[in-house]
């Protein structure tokens, strides 16, 4: 019974939520956050998605994760109770949330049947861009525009963060060591890298025709340096290093400029001549894979803390 | 109807309406931010689902979703991701330098001049 | 509620190609800083600063030649499948009005980097010139762009922009600033999101134009555009959701408090206007109008009595934005059109799009000149600046012409702007709307005048700057703030632009 496996997962997504609400201590709430977001991933399979189930796998529960229990190991020390809201505001916010989560939930329930899809559209469209997969077929070309912004949305969060070290670290390297590793972390960043890079490159791959593409194996890639990194395998890259920028904007650079191209060769901006338009979206993507996840990566090591060398 | 009525889209549309309460509610009320950063994650991802039920409700031409939606959903995810490395990076700095976790200081302090 | 039926499509004109330049042209720019390194950084802001007010300028040029609006379908796939960008009057007078305001704080901040020849190449300065390139992208994409899930990612390129220029400098009032912009960015973008999925689940479209033909209706798109305004609210910080901006205003450094409150905080007034014009069916326009119209005033008279309260200069300044920004929704229900007369006919519509253009030129002209002063005399304690205009003439006059246009006192864009609006006020019965645009006035005179009255005060030790001020740092102020001011004395009849573009646009109507 289907159904009922999808009402089991539905009731644990929401306990696994509120338990993240309501419970007092941090770690154990981001715990539980990483189990939804791989719950979660289940779940996009059931919405038919392996897309954005991988996505949601890799990015929502696995570097986010990291990334936040990295931030409350930080924090710890200085847990204080902070000014918490007023029972009476609390009420009153309860409410305001249910009205909201109930209007949204009769906003979903009155979507018009048969459901408006562009699905015949992006299927009429695909051969022109020799792929198979209709996803990235949408995300590299028919709203390219939004694929290559959102590449510069992550180039500005990591100059962000950078921007936020003190002025004399800046250009230095980001540090990510725990004060022990742990015996099994070690193990798994001797073993797991070679199979991991396997895995994001056969993702990449096959992304043009199956489900998979740049942005999933990116992630992996870029949890696999992470895991060299936090074994301390490797030290993080200083940030101001021409090697590491370049790495950065390579995809996006590559992206902008067969965009550019598509004025001379295809009659517009972001436009593939036919012939060559999978070969082309193809290598956008190679350059996009090690882009993301250099970017995700630094993302997660943060900002510089040892000063740059001479 | 009763299949469509309780097929997946229309049951992880309803969760996810759910996940955007619960995750308001936590941006909104919680005082530590690094839980209303996890807030922000439960209210995107609550987003997503909804994205991800009318992308489900819109399989056709041989496909078994929407690809339109699927593709703006990863989009999400990536920006919420940067998103959060931002906050938490913003969130990080601000306990070195004054070893609070929270933003008590009332909205009307004023900005020194003078470093 | 039926799916669409084969909708015209966007037709490129000659000109669109503009657009895409626009929006890329400074995007090569923060690729080209990471790529060259912080020695570079600033001559490739000064040559893209240059290039990007030719493209402004050309594309004002396109839109005058042929009187239409400019359109492209990127990559050639036609919504709703693809992506179009277009540009029609007020788009343009929105990025004509950016690259004029970068351009001049892009001068003011190279010339002030110049003054600590050892910090040049450090980390501020560049990740400054970086962040405003990204800004410049960000506010193009928003006035140009077609597609709602592309105006989300542009919106999010801005908050990714705007929030470390609050915290450039580091000290933790203003990371604290900053974390609670991004927080209310976020939350802005989340419900703006939340929006767009359900506009799509029930229209199978997110571009603009498509949808303003759907003739949509039903519960779902209530909900929809109620939750995408309010998302857009928090960002556009209109009053009670204004708290996060006095702070990340006052705290970032000068030529950051230029870029955030003169460009950064309209492009959510500018998308709230497109749903409310564009998207929503009158009557849900109508109602939202009259909510906006509400806190808009609200925000007038708040904001203006705590500019008034506020002891540092730089403070006062932020909360006259916030009050500034009020203006802009009142001209909702006076801009509310007729069966005869669409909203872009009316004369407030030319009076809320004048209030846009000359607030964000004085603003930044407000900024720069008080950058100047807390640079001069390492402070910005408006009490203890008695007799500051003799030091720095320049940025006093900067500041008192600047204050002419938020006063709304001839001759300045800001009279001509809050003259058009309290004459629509007027005429169109709504006495408490003329009474609020009276009464901000009358306040913002009284903010303006306790600073310009320190300008022109003898005080027995004459104030001296603790370091010497070139000339060229004030000048940029000056500029905008003449700018601001010659807006007032253009004669109306240009802008029939405004109207360029808009769908059966009529003749020009100016009053």
């Amino acid at each position: 019974m289907t159904l009922l496996l999808d009402l089991a997962l539905v009731a644990w997504l929401l306990a696994l939520a509120l338990h993240i609400a309501r419970v007092r201590d941090d770690r154990n709430a981001i715990v539980a956050f990483i189990g939804f977001g791989l719950l979660l991933g289940l779940g996009w399979t059931r919405l038919a998605s392996l897309d954005v189930a991988l996505t949601e796998a890799a990015i929502g529960g696995g570097v986010t994760g990291v990334l936040l229990l990295r931030a409350e190991a930080h924090l710890r020390p200085g847990k204080a109770s902070g000014a918490s809201v007023s029972h009476g505001g609390k009420t009153l916010a309860a409410i305001a949330c249910a009205m909201v989560a109930a209007g949204l939930a009769l906003a979903v329930l009155a979507f018009p049947s048969p459901a408006p899809t562009l699905a015949p559209a992006a299927a009429t469209a695909l051969p022109s861009t020799g792929l198979g997969n209709p996803v990235t077929a949408v995300l590299l070309a028919y709203r390219a525009l939004d694929t290559l912004l959102e590449k510069v949305v992550l180039i500005l969060a990591l100059i962000g963060v950078w921007s936020l070290a003190p002025d004399h670290l800046w250009g230095g390297a980001p540090s990510l060591r725990p004060d022990v590793v742990p015996e099994p972390l070690a193990y798994l960043a001797q073993t797991l890298p070679p199979f991991g890079v396997l895995i994001a490159v056969y993702m990449f791959w096959v992304g043009a025709d199956a489900p998979g593409g740049t942005f999933q194996g990116g992630t992996v890639l870029a949890a696999m340096w992470l895991l060299v990194m936090l074994a301390r395998l490797r030290p993080a890259p200083e940030t101001r290093r021409r090697s590491v920028r370049l790495v950065l904007i390579g995809g996006p650079t590559l992206f902008l400029a067969i965009g550019f191209l598509g004025f001379a060769m295809a009659g517009g901006f972001l436009a593939y001549p036919e012939s060559i338009a999978k070969p082309l979206i193809v290598g956008i993507e190679a350059a996009l894979t090690l882009s993301i996840a250099a970017t995700l990566g630094l993302l997660v090591a943060g900002p510089a803390q040892t000063a740059p060398g001479r | 109807m009763t299949a469509a009525w309780l097929g997946p889209a229309t049951l992880f549309g309803l969760c996810g309406a759910a996940l955007v309460g619960i995750g308001l509610f936590v941006v909104i009320t919680h005082p530590g931010l690094l839980r209303r950063i996890v807030g922000f994650n439960l209210l995107g991802a609550g987003i997503f689902l909804v994205f991800g039920a009318v992308a489900r409700r819109g399989a056709g031409a041989g496909f078994e979703g929407d690809p339109v939606p699927q593709a703006m959903v990863i989009t999400g995810i990536v920006v919420a991701f940067s998103a959060t490395a931002l906050a938490v990076a913003l969130l990080q700095r601000l306990f070195d330098l004054t070893g609070r976790e929270t933003l008590e200081a009332q909205p009307e302090h004023l900005p020194r001049s003078e470093p | 509620m039926t799916p669409l039926a084969a909708a015209p499509a966007h037709v490129a004109t000659p000109g669109g190609f503009l657009l895409v330049l626009a929006v890329m042209l400074p995007v090569v720019a923060v690729l080209a800083m990471l790529a060259l390194g912080p020695r570079q950084t600033a001559r490739i802001a000064l040559t893209t600063l240059a290039t990007g007010l030719g493209v402004a300028i050309a594309i004002v040029v396109e839109l005058l030649r042929t009187g239409a609006a400019l359109t492209y379908v990127v990559g050639g796939w036609q919504p709703p499948l693809g992506l179009a960008l277009r540009a029609d009057g007020l788009s343009v007078a929105m990025l004509a009005m950016t690259a004029l305001v970068v351009a001049a704080i892009g001068f003011f901040a190279h010339a002030q980097h110049g003054l600590e020849p050892t910090t040049r190449h450090g980390r501020a300065p560049t990740t400054f010139w970086i962040l405003l390139m990204a800004v410049w992208s960000a506010l193009n994409a928003i006035f140009v762009g077609e597609d709602l899930f592309n105006l989300y990612v542009a919106l999010e390129l801005l908050t990714f922009a705007a929030v470390p220029l609050v915290c450039l400098d580091g000290r933790a009032e203003t990371v604290a600033a900053a974390l609670r912009y991004l927080m209310f960015a976020l939350l802005g973008s989340l419900l703006y999101l939340l929006g767009t999925a359900l506009l799509y689940g029930s229209f199978g479209t997110l571009d603009i134009g498509l949808l303003s033909e759907a003739s949509a209706e039903g519960p779902g798109f209530s909900v929809a555009l109620a939750l995408m305004i309010a998302g857009l609210l928090a960002k556009a910080a209109l009053f009670p959701l204004h708290l996060w901006l006095p702070p990340a205003h006052a705290g970032a450094p000068a030529a950051a408090s230029a870029v955030l409150s003169a460009l950064v905080i309209k492009a959510p007034f500018f998308l709230i206007l497109r749903l409310i014009l564009d998207v929503a069916p009158p009557q849900a326009a109508a109602y939202a109008g009259q909510v906006l119209a509400i806190l808009g005033a609200a925000s007038i008279l708040f904001c203006s009595v705590m500019a008034l309260k506020q002891a540092r200069l730089k403070l006062m300044i932020a909360y006259s934005t916030v009050a500034q920004i009020g203006y802009l929704f009142i001209v909702f229900p006076l801009a509310a059109g007729s069966e005869t007369l669409p909203p872009w006919g009316t004369i407030a519509w030319t009076g809320g799009a004048l209030q846009l253009v000359s607030h964000a030129l004085a603003k930044a002209a407000m900024f720069l000149a008080a950058g100047v002063i807390a640079e001069a005399f390492g402070h910005d304690r408006i009490s203890d600046l008695g007799g500051f205009g003799r030091a720095l003439p320049i940025s006093a006059a900067a500041f008192g012409l600047a204050g002419l246009s938020l006063m709304g006192i001839p001759p300045s864009g800001g009279f001509v702007a809050k003259c058009l609006l309290l004459t629509a006020a007027v005429i169109g019965g709504h006495p408490w709307l003329a009474a609020t645009i009276l009464a901000g006035g009358l306040l913002a005179g009284g903010y303006v005048f306790r600073v310009v009255d320190r300008a022109l005060a003898t005080p027995a030790i004459p104030l001296a700057p603790r370091k010497p001020i070139p000339r060229r740092l004030e000048l940029a102020a000056l500029v905008l703030a003449l700018a601001a001011v010659l807006l007032g004395l253009v004669p109306l009849q240009p802008f029939g632009f405004l109207q360029l573009g808009r769908p059966d646009s009529l003749t020009v109507i100016a009053p």
